[in-house]
């Protein structure tokens, strides 16, 4: 199936929702939040954010599923570069 | 004699189910995954594994006109993604409207990053560091609070990771250029509306790139 193929979403909602998100996120670091928490919450809402468009915007949640599979295929390369190369660091 | 008949070509064997230059553009963002993951892991390295105290962003970097940035990057992807919806309803007025301010909106992302850079130069941030008697020096390194060679790790790491993706929009801003002149010429009527789609892709990739740089960098 074609991405056209799919009725448009609200994309103008969808705009709305990363809006807010930012807005929350910039008003989240100028908080008295306790850091790990601070942390742990920008990366919630950046990966939230991050998922809106690709659904929305790519158009990934009307598409084959394989092809979400090529998106996210290298992440995992990435987690296994970050979690070798601090393992490094753990040993010294 | 009678010409030889060309046999048939035999059927396409299906594949993902999308056209040939969807798949492609997948394939190529898949590619820069990889590129900003490595970037993204290497200053998540660089902070984690650094003995020395880590800079608060909020001390050098200007969060507020950044969010405004990010603001401005957030409205060129809905106007892109309404210029692909107009060019699927073969709307040729909204199409080019709505890219004529998707490169608007590009343009303007990458001048204030580039204004940014001037400032925090002039402040004194730079690829290798702090410089020396600048006001960023006096106020950072001169007190105490931060490190010549954390400075140096964090001066690298933001040129690096926003210089990137700065170079990308600016890739994005002229491709989206031409699109919008061949859109002004009628190139995308009559339902021709994948290049559109292929290159709308492309922007957003950009733009939720920038979502993850824009926590990491200027908010973490």
């Amino acid at each position: 199936m074609d991405a056209a193929d799919h009725k448009h979403p609200n994309y103008v909602a969808v705009w709305g929702g990363l809006f807010v998100l930012t807005v929350i996120e910039v008003a989240a670091v100028y908080m008295r939040i306790p850091r790990h928490l601070l942390v742990l919450a920008l990366l919630l809402l950046a990966a939230w954010k991050a998922l809106l468009v690709a659904l929305y915007f790519m158009h990934l949640r009307f598409e084959p599923k394989r092809l979400a599979l090529v998106a996210l295929a290298p992440l995992p390369l990435g987690i296994i570069l970050v979690v070798a190369v601090l393992q490094e660091f753990a040993k010294r | 004699m009678a010409p030889a008949v060309q046999p048939a070509a035999p059927p396409a064997e299906e594949g993902i189910g999308v056209y040939t230059q969807k798949l492609g553009m997948w394939v190529f963002l898949a590619s820069e995954v990889m590129f900003f993951t490595a970037l993204i892991g290497t200053y998540i390295i660089l902070r984690w594994g650094s003995a020395e105290s880590w800079p608060v962003p909020q001390d050098i970097l200007n969060i507020p006109l950044t969010a405004f940035n990010t603001f401005v990057l957030i409205c060129s992807s809905v106007s892109m993604v309404k210029a692909y919806a107009a060019a699927t309803h073969d709307d040729q007025k909204g199409l080019r409207l709505w890219l004529v301010l998707t490169v608007l909106a590009g343009a303007t992302f990458v001048g204030v990053q580039v204004l940014e850079y001037r400032h925090l130069i002039h402040e004194g941030l730079l690829p290798s560091g702090i410089r020396d008697g600048s006001p960023l020096a006096a106020r950072l390194v001169d007190s105490g609070k931060l490190t010549a060679t954390a400075a140096g790790l964090f001066g690298s790491a933001f040129f690096t990771m926003t210089g990137f993706h700065g170079f990308h929009v600016t890739c994005g801003v002229i491709c989206m250029t031409f699109v919008t002149i061949k859109a002004f010429r009628g190139g995308y009527s009559g339902g021709r509306f994948h290049g559109v789609e292929v290159i709308g892709l492309y922007w957003h990739f950009v733009d939720l790139v920038w979502i993850i740089l824009f926590t990491i960098v200027y908010l973490i």
